[in-house]
Order: structure tokens, then sequence, then C-alpha cells
């Protein structure tokens, strides 16, 4: 008979919950925001003036374990500049089909350039299209600075790792 | 026998009939909605307004899917079990009735197809007929989970059917007839549930696992089974045993809603005798909550436990109860 009575205790909590609002959520219109450390996609980041973030290093395509990242490095010139320093990311893909969303492209990043965003919705009809470029990669250019590349005085952008405070 | 009547018939067979069909489809789209509830979900809301559409979209899909025949199954008896399973679920509400009767055109209309004298022995002897259908699909499938799905099925629903029918037996000893048209009008008053408790809990869990329903749904357990007897089956064949699962649902809570909650008599049902399908419809639906609130809350019972539950406790229980009434029945002298 205690069985019985577990049962009806079960009916109950279910009833309860008929009347609980909906957990989910109606995906394509509404959207959870990710938390504050989700590994999304890549994006490349920017200085305030415009300027790109990534120098060209390929530390980042060393660190990764799944190989996913392919980055080429051109000069830059005061003329034609799109990051500090000398040289700068003239190709910059990740293949997202093989990318494992790991984060060590950005812990291995001495500019801080590449950081794992907050998109998930990465679906591809055909392979090609998961490989990501350096201009799908690259952040939007924030108001107030200028796309890239910039032509800058010259003695401006010498140092390409910017100085950074030492973290709390 | 006039042609008028021949007349009559048809026209409350077909609407029988295209009410079922329509009633399964959405019968499908009450449980997701009301198990999503449960589980505090949303549930289908896509197809058309508030997903009323859902079922549409499932049925074309189904009739798109291709329908696979396993090359060494049986194929005779493999196209006619789906048959077999879904025919007596529409037809076993022929004896149900869902209303007094009507003037129309200055004949008089009984609502529901046929009152049979013994419409309760014509409902147990129909509803076995749907354990064929499962046994071959099983057996012609050439398919070990089929055979097991279709032989545990069989063991399940003759092991429940004798609880099945002696709860059967308390309405038809307080009406004192086994016309459901009779038992009907003798709970004119008060519905039976209130004089067989315990009758009404039999009849319930009993025709739960007489249309298996969870948690007595051992026949198409997915984790030891994958699908029971209808692993081998797609497309429309797959959906013809659905719609005997489902119908068979609606129909077993209309004869829950005759037996026991008093059919279609509610108030002014004598005055208005058109509100006798209504309160019937809405006995039926309640009845089918409640049958998905009980999937949606418990787990599937152990295979020996179900057949221990069923010869062990329910069958007792229920020849108790039939003893009981009878008892009370003499010693009151009605």
């Amino acid at each position: 008979m205690g069985g019985l009575f577990e049962i009806l205790k079960g009916m109950w909590i279910t009833f309860k919950a008929m009347f609980e609002r909906s957990k989910t959520y109606q995906y394509p219109e509404v959207k959870r925001p990710v938390r504050k450390r989700f590994k999304g996609r890549h994006v490349l980041k920017r200085y305030d003036n415009g300027l790109e973030k990534c120098i060209g290093c390929s530390l980042c395509a060393a660190s990764c374990p799944a190989d996913a990242i392919f980055v080429e490095a051109s000069e830059n010139t005061d003329a034609v500049r799109f990051s500090p320093g000398e040289r700068y990311a003239s190709t910059y893909e990740i293949n997202l089909l093989r990318c494992i969303f790991c984060g060590y492209c950005e812990d291995a990043c001495p500019t801080e350039a590449i950081i794992l965003g907050d998109n998930y919705e990465l679906s591809f009809t055909d392979r090609s299209q998961s490989i990501y470029t350096r201009e799908k990669l690259l952040e939007p250019v924030t108001p107030g600075g200028k796309p890239t590349p910039q032509q800058v005085e010259p003695g401006m952008f010498d140092r390409s790792i910017p100085v950074m405070k030492n973290p709390d | 026998m006039d042609g008028w009547l021949v007349v009559e018939w048809v026209v409350k067979s077909g609407l029988l009939l295209a009410i079922l069909l329509t009633g399964f489809a959405y019968t499908t789209f009450y449980e997701r909605k009301l198990a999503a509830r449960i589980q505090v979900r949303i549930g289908p809301n896509r197809a058309g307004p508030w997903g009323l559409l859902q079922p549409l979209a499932d049925g074309i899909k189904l009739f798109f899917k291709e329908e696979l025949i396993p090359a060494k199954a049986y194929k005779a008896v493999f196209i006619l079990a789906p048959i077999i399973t879904a025919l007596p679920a529409l037809v076993i509400l022929a004896v149900v009735p869902w209303g007094s009767r009507i003037e129309f055109f200055g004949r008089m209309i009984p609502l529901g197809i046929a009152d049979l004298n013994v419409g309760v022995l014509y409902i147990l002897s129909v509803a076995s007929i749907s354990v064929y259908g499962i046994v071959l699909a099983g057996w012609s499938s050439n398919n070990k989970y089929s055979m097991m799905g279709g032989l545990r099925s069989s063991a399940q629903m003759i092991s429940y059917e004798l609880a099945l029918g002696l709860a059967f037996v308390g309405p038809i000893m307080l009406a004192g007839s086994m016309s459901l048209g009779d038992i009907v009008d003798a709970q004119r008053g008060i519905w039976y549930i209130v004089f067989q408790p315990l009758g009404a809990i039999i009849f319930y869990i009993a025709a739960l696992a007489e249309v298996n329903r969870s948690p007595f749904d051992m026949p198409e357990a997915e984790q030891e089974l994958t699908a029971g007897y209808h692993t081998e089956y797609s497309g429309m064949k797959f959906a013809l045993f659905f719609m005997g699962e489902y119908i068979k649902m609606i129909a077993v809570s209309a004869i829950f809603a005759a037996l026991f909650l008093g059919g279609y008599r509610g108030p002014f049902v004598d005055q208005f005798p058109l509100l006798g399908p209504l309160y019937l419809a809405a006995k039926i639906v309640a009845s089918l909550g409640v049958m998905i609130w009980i999937r949606a809350t418990l787990p599937r019972l152990r295979y020996d436990r179900l057949m221990s539950f069923g010869w062990k406790v329910l069958l007792p229980l229920a020849l108790a109860n039939i003893v009981v009434t009878a008892i009370v029945l003499v010693g009151l002298d009605l």
C-alpha cells in the first residue's frame, strides 16, 4: 500500500508541473544568452582606433591541437597599416569543422587578438563553408576607429605587443 | 425494416468513423501537448495556429515514407497484421451509446449505432481480436525483437483481459443488463463509480494494460525490444498500428465513461438530447488526459512484476469485488 501512496505522490508532482512556466526557449525567436566563459566561434579583435590586434605570429596555429588554424603574415608599412608592429595576418583561416573549441589559441595569443566568442550557430551546407577567413572573423570597427588598412604617421605603432598591466 | 433505416445506419457509422479518425489524430496531439506541459516544455506549436496542424503534418510525412517489407517476412500476414489490429479498434465503439434519441425529419433516431443486448460481451470479444494482429505482426516480421514484443503482448493482454472482464461484471450486476444502453440509463441518478470504486480502478488499470499504454507498454519497451512488434513496420502500416492504439484509447475511455461515469448522462440531457454526445466527449477527453498523465509520470513495470500484478493482485481483487457486490445486492434485495 506504501507503493500506492508513492504513485499518488508522483502523480501530484507531475500535476503541479503542468502549471509551471515552460523551461524551454522558442529557439530561433528567443535565444538563451550564453554563459560568460562560453566558447563559441572565434572573433579577431581590434584596438579602439580600428587597428587589428593580430600580428600574424602564428602562435595560435602552433598551439592548436586540431590543426585548424592557418596564418600567413605580411609586412606592415606606415602607409598601409593593418596592425601595430612589423607584421599583420594577411591570411587567417580557421576550419571550424576541425576546431574543437578548446580555447588554446586564446591562451597562446600574445596580443589577445583571438577570442572565442558567443556565436554557436555554425551550420554549413558545404565543407568549404566551414573555413572562416580573416574577413569573416574580424570584428566590425567600433565607432571612433577607422577601418584597416590605415595610413598613419611614422613611428606611432612600432611596438607590436601592447603594454599590458599585470592581472590583479 | 425500411430503407431509411439503412441510410440512418450508414450515416451514423460514417460519422462515427470520421470522428474516430479525427479523434485519433488529435489524441496524438493532445498527448504530445499535455506530456510537454507535464515535462515543463511547450510541445508542438509550429504547424498552424498553436500547432493544431501538427497531426496533419505527421500524417503527410508518414504517407511519403518508404514502405519496407523485410526480405524474409511472411508477406501476406505482414500486410494483414496492421489491419487486424486497427479494425477492432474502429468497430468496438458501435455498441456505446452517445445520447438518447433525437427527432430528425419526423423520425426518432437513437444516438448510437447499435444497442446490443449483449453489448458488453461484444466489446470483450472484439477487443481480444486485436491481440491476433499484434502477435501476427511480431511473428511475420521474422525479427526476434518483434517476436518477443508480440509474445509479451499476447501474454499481457490475455492476463489482463480476465481482470477487465471481471470488472465489467460489477456494472452488469447493478444494472441487471448487458446492454450498454441499459447500463447508462441505470446511472440516471448516481454514477457507478460511486458504488464500484474498486471495480472502476481495476477496469482502468486493466484497460491501460489492454491498450498497451504506459506503465504497461511492455510490448514496445524501447530499451529492450527496440520498438517491439512494430519494429519492422514503416510508413502507413506503422501508422495503422499507431491508429489502432490511439483509437483503442478513445474506445476504452468511452467504455469506461459508459460503465462507470454515466455515459452520455449529465445535467439537462433529458431536455436537450444533443448535450449527450458533448457530455460523453468531455468524459472521454478527461479519461484520455488521465492516461496521458499516467504515461508522463510512471516508469514501465518489469515484465515479471507486470504478470504477477495481473494474476496475484488484480484478478483476486476483481473476484472479491464481484463477491462483495453480489452479497450486498442480495442482502439489500435489489
